[in-house]
């Protein structure tokens, strides 16, 4: 619980619900019959409407970007410390819209609601999504809020993916794209971590072909493991180093016990609150969108042209010791940006966090992105 | 407004596309999208600096010289410039090569290391020049490769790279007819155009 919400902070904010009762076609082809998104906004939309900003939201994120539901919250939205008065992203200046996507596990429509072609809960059955549908319902969602177009789309990793999507197929709705931990496509070892841990989830004996829920079990062993892997993709070496070294938990080798390092004992508790608080077939859902994400293949794999109609200006931000989505493929995408002649500005950023520092308080990457949300703020007079 | 702005302005063609190798805070890039309606975009490895062309808005992107231009493609650029950074690179030879693979011409200007005044305290003092183009002591400068008018015009030649143009300036880019006549003695910036051998 905090005892008092700080001065910085968006204070206690509410999710709100977005029904669409028309059905939309996605990218796959398959067709869902109305849906609803949750979001939550920080700050005013103002007369001109031009200050809206869109975070998108990483693999395991939701709406709840910044402030408190309630008092007796023991911890503010996943980037609190980015989103608040007088933070980078500034709600004394920007109207900041913040959803969970499409699929999601938050209250979205996704794989835990019922279908109601069958009445039945989605489950395994729920539709595959992608990075631009998740964009085209966002779009939807910007119009019921009266938003034509955003002063910036912003995100982190899978964020930042839909960010560049944005940027390509809505190409005079987004005034600026800040991409940060990003890539164009996974690469073979992402996908294959991303395997694992859909293997991880599928393996359960409890995740019963992903009717888990029907069957009143949850595979949570498995979406533990999932995580597990998942999480150590995100830190580095020497963020994993730094953290937990050789620390034993009883302080000497007992041989032959079940967890002996901290950072054995560190992602086992990873993995188990993840598990009870997330859904195993939205988890697959969106490892499968991140694997799926390549906006260069419709352009005959030409990145250059994938982003030729992009009128958006671009912020690239990566991360050093980031192996997950390593600087090089942003510089993939900031070189394809220049050689599609767009405005760019790029920055690799030193940490030791791994991918993980998109989420964290680098004093030089705040700098950058506060320096560049300024930028924004100053060009509409806010 | 700046002198040395203004002489570059005037030899890039309108709405060219523009790389400026060591941009700094970007004050080349931005009197250029004034004057000549450039596409440009700046390299710059130093924070502030990059925090600087944030706030402008001018196109950056961070990347250190000495680790080479070859995520450019060739002839992805009409100008390619380097002001005052030749003399601070590891590798100025290779990194002239690169320019003009990528750009169809360069403008490169560096301080003049046998400028009279050098030369004089050379001799007078016995200590390594430190002045008003070269700042620092021996111990800490960024300027790890000194050359003069005829050092860089005989690598030139060697590498058959053509000038188009030689301009010879003070420190505060003025010129007269004196170091016009003879640059490697009174001239304290030198500053070429220059381009492929056809």
């Amino acid at each position: 619980m905090v005892s008092e919400i700080p001065d910085n902070s968006v204070g206690l904010v509410k999710p709100l619900t977005q029904r669409f009762d028309s059905s939309i076609t996605l990218q796959s082809g398959a067709k869902l019959p109305g849906f609803e998104l949750v979001y939550e906004t920080y700050g005013r939309l103002n007369e001109e409407r031009d200050n809206a900003v869109l975070i998108c939201h990483a693999l395991s994120g939701h709406h709840h970007a910044a402030g408190y539901h309630a008092r007796e919250d023991t911890k503010p939205g996943w980037w609190d410390n980015c989103i608040g008065p007088g933070k980078p992203i500034d709600t004394d200046h920007f109207y900041v819209l913040s959803l969970n996507n499409l699929g999601g596990c938050h209250g979205t429509t996704g794989p835990t609601s019922i279908n109601p072609d069958t009445g039945e809960i989605y489950g395994p059955t729920f539709p595959t999504v992608t990075v631009k549908d998740w964009v085209q319902t966002q779009h939807m969602l910007a119009q019921t809020l009266g938003i034509d177009k955003f002063a910036a789309v912003i995100g982190g990793s899978l964020g930042g993916m839909q960010a560049m999507q944005w940027a390509i197929d809505y190409p005079d709705r987004v005034a600026h794209a800040l991409l940060i931990a990003c890539t164009p496509k996974l690469s073979a070892q992402n996908i294959a971590f991303n395997e694992i841990a859909r293997f991880a989830i599928s393996s359960d004996p409890e995740f019963n072909g992903g009717h888990y829920q029907t069957s009143g079990e949850n595979p949570e062993r498995g979406l533990g493991l999932a995580r597990m892997v998942g999480h150590v993709t995100y830190l580095s070496d020497d963020a994993m180093g730094d953290r937990f070294g050789r620390e034993l938990k009883s302080g000497d080798i007992a041989l032959g016990q079940d967890v002996e390092f901290q950072v054995e004992s560190y992602l086992h508790y990873q993995g188990e609150t993840f598990s009870k608080l997330f859904d195993a077939n939205t988890y697959i859902l969106m490892t499968r969108a991140l694997d799926y994400f390549d906006p260069a293949r419709e352009f005959n794999d030409d990145l250059v042209r994938a982003l030729a109609n992009a009128q958006a200006k671009f912020l690239v931000a990566s991360f050093t010791s980031d192996w997950r989505f390593a600087p090089e493929r942003s510089d993939t995408i900031v070189d394809a940006l220049i050689a599609a002649g767009k405005d760019v500005i790029s920055t690799t950023i030193e940490s030791t966090f791994g991918h993980d520092s998109f989420l964290l308080p680098i004093p030089r990457y705040f700098g950058v992105l506060q320096a560049y949300m300024g930028r924004i703020a100053r060009e509409r007079g806010l | 407004m700046r002198e040395d702005l203004r002489i570059i302005a005037n030899l890039i063609k309108r709405d060219a596309r523009v790389l400026d190798l060591g941009c700094g805070s970007g004050d080349l890039l931005e009197h250029l999208a004034h004057a000549k309606n450039i596409l440009g975009y700046g390299i710059e490895n130093d924070a502030d600096e990059i925090a600087a062309c944030i706030q402008r808005g001018i196109n950056v992107v961070e990347h250190d010289l000495n680790e080479g231009l070859q995520r450019f493609p060739d002839k992805s650029f009409d100008m390619v410039i380097m002001t005052e950074t030749l003399q601070a690179v590891d590798s100025p030879h290779q990194l002239l090569d690169e320019m003009l693979r990528i750009g169809e011409e360069c403008i490169v200007t560096f301080p003049n290391f046998g400028y009279w005044g050098h030369r004089v305290r050379m001799l007078t003092s016995g200590n390594v020049p430190v002045s008003q183009p070269i700042p620092h002591r021996w111990f800490d400068t960024p300027n790890i490769r000194p050359c003069t008018f005829l050092d860089f015009e005989q690598l030139c030649e060697e590498k058959d790279l053509r000038v188009v143009q030689r301009l010879v300036f003070s420190s505060s880019y003025r010129t007269g007819s004196l170091m016009k006549r003879f640059p490697n003695l009174f001239g304290a910036i030198a500053f070429y155009r220059l381009g492929r051998a056809s």
